[in-house]
């Protein structure tokens, strides 16, 4: 026992993007309809729904990936305010490294504004008030949030999707935010990568529901999210 | 042009999914809330007692996924451990025994998951760290310590990665996979880190292209890495902003379980 890593007989060789035929179409389906789209979005026609003032990111896979592309949204437009100005003293590896940061997140939004076409939210706008942009440690706590959050979100918002090209996709997303949630912990404080504030007793990280999450980040959206209408398993 | 027919056939892709490739999720919802209500701590149990009432057994399916993720938090822990107890090689201000703690965390609850769901979880191996010689000092010399846990951390990234969607079957063991999973990534970064900060390696904690891998040992981790479309759309510079490295670092990529698997076999013994 305990070679199974020499094992190379495996039922499922090809476990990785495994879809059935099923999704496959469905996949299809969408991407089709998405398409479809085109003539309606030229058409300035809003197709999303409001609930009390607040944008309903709605049901099912396409409410998912909305979810993950407000928080995108939100990530890209504080990361391109701190690095349109860096704060004080920051230094060249730093300015470095959240360059690249802003780079993923902006291609994380774009990525979803394409995939999510006919259904996408609309731009949102964000209140960073609370955000001191001139100051070292406002902006990196920020950033850790922002980061920290996101991996939560990720990781809670995964069962709630039945498509596994989504389901793939968020995974290749989610570890690249991990990825900036330890390097911003880093610059923060050495070695406080993976902190016991997101660290549980199995070493799990955090997962976080879409409604804990909207509550937390509420205070930077000028208009109100919700996800009411998500499912929640 | 009818708006309401298009928009209604868009939300019947989900539902129509919801119905056709889940009958069986129903059955676990109600289990759900059972398992909301357990303590985090006793969640390996949780998971197999419900899992058990569902379906009598998880799936095998799920539960030869639990023993992959197992082998290869054996192989990290025994690293790791193997490391942090050789004198002079980690500097302290560094924490690599955080990550050591966190495998072997990992290990404890890949096996109490798979022993509560009525599998047998896989014995540590054998190894051998050097990779049949080709990191010789991989216990004396830190630059060649971190080469090879970083090589591991990214294999282990990938490997979850790769296994996401066959653990669709159980939210709670998938959501399980998903926070290890990030973790790994965590790792990964802080490893990428100290090798940046101390200028053993122009790396950074997230991979770009293929990190210059080709030709080198651990080529085979970054093969997919270069790729610069996700689903349909090239991420280089995507919407039209200038984005620098993010096309491709933007996103990490899966590896299938074989590969891994290749990956891996020079460091069993």
């Amino acid at each position: 026992m305990g070679d199974q890593l020499k094992n190379t007989g495996s039922s499922d060789p090809d476990g990785l993007n495994e879809t059935s035929v099923f999704e496959r179409r469905s996949f299809l389906k969408f991407v089709g309809a998405s398409a479809a789209g085109i003539a309606l979005t030229s058409t300035g026609c809003k197709i999303h729904s409001k609930i009390a003032g607040k944008h309903n990111l709605g049901k099912g896979d396409f409410a998912v990936l909305n979810y993950a592309y407000a928080l995108e949204q939100l990530e890209g437009a504080f990361y391109e305010k701190v690095t349109s100005n860096f704060y004080t003293g920051a230094t060249e590896l730093e300015k470095d490294l959240l360059t690249d940061i802003s780079h993923d997140e902006i291609a994380h939004r774009e990525w979803f504004r394409q995939i999510l076409f006919l259904k996408k939210l609309p731009k949102l706008q964000f209140d960073f008030s609370s955000i001191n942009f001139k100051d070292r440690m406002s902006v990196l706590n920020a950033a850790k949030d922002f980061e920290d959050t996101g991996v939560s979100a990720y990781n809670g918002a995964g069962k709630l999707l039945r498509l596994s090209p989504f389901l793939n996709h968020a995974g290749k997303i989610v570890s690249v935010e991990a990825r900036h949630a330890a390097t911003i912990r880093n610059l923060i404080s050495y070695g406080n990568y993976a902190g016991d504030d997101i660290s549980d007793a199995n070493g799990l990280d955090q997962a976080k529901t879409p409604a804990e999450v909207i509550a937390h980040t509420d205070k930077y959206f000028i208009t109100k999210i919700t996800g009411e209408k998500l499912r929640t398993s | 042009m009818n708006f309401s027919k298009i928009l209604e056939e868009i939300e019947s892709v989900d539902e129509e999914i919801y119905d056709r490739i889940d009958k069986r999720r129903s059955v676990i919802k109600n289990f759900m809330t059972f398992s909301s209500k357990v303590a985090l701590v006793s969640v390996p149990v949780a998971l197999g007692s419900l899992f058990n009432k569902a379906y009598g057994k998880v799936p095998d399916k799920i539960l030869e996924v639990l023993n992959f993720a197992l082998s290869l938090e054996h192989l990290e822990y025994r690293f790791y451990e193997t490391a942090v107890n050789k004198s002079n090689l980690i500097p302290a201000k560094d924490k690599i025994n955080v990550i050591r703690d966190h495998e072997k965390q990992h290990v404890k609850f890949l096996q109490d998951t798979i022993t509560q769901s009525g599998g047998m979880p896989v014995t540590e191996g054998k190894y051998d760290f050097t990779g049949k010689g080709t990191f010789p000092n991989v216990f004396s010399d830190y630059k060649e310590f971190l080469m090879v846990a970083q090589a591991f951390e990214d294999t282990g990234v990938g490997a979850y990665k790769g296994q996401a969607s066959n653990l669709k079957k159980s939210n709670e063991i998938l959501e399980a996979a998903l926070r290890i999973h990030s973790m790994e990534a965590r790792h990964a970064a802080h490893i990428r880190f100290v090798r940046l900060k101390s200028g053993y390696a122009t790396i950074k904690p997230w991979i770009i292209g293929n990190d210059k891998t080709k030709g080198t040992p651990v080529e085979r981790i970054y093969k997919r890495e270069s790729d610069h479309r996700q689903v349909l759309f090239n991420i280089n510079n995507i919407g039209g902003y200038k984005t620098g490295n993010a096309g491709t670092s933007s996103f990490d990529e899966p590896l299938h379980k074989k590969e891994v698997m290749e990956i891996v076999k020079p460091f069993m013994a």
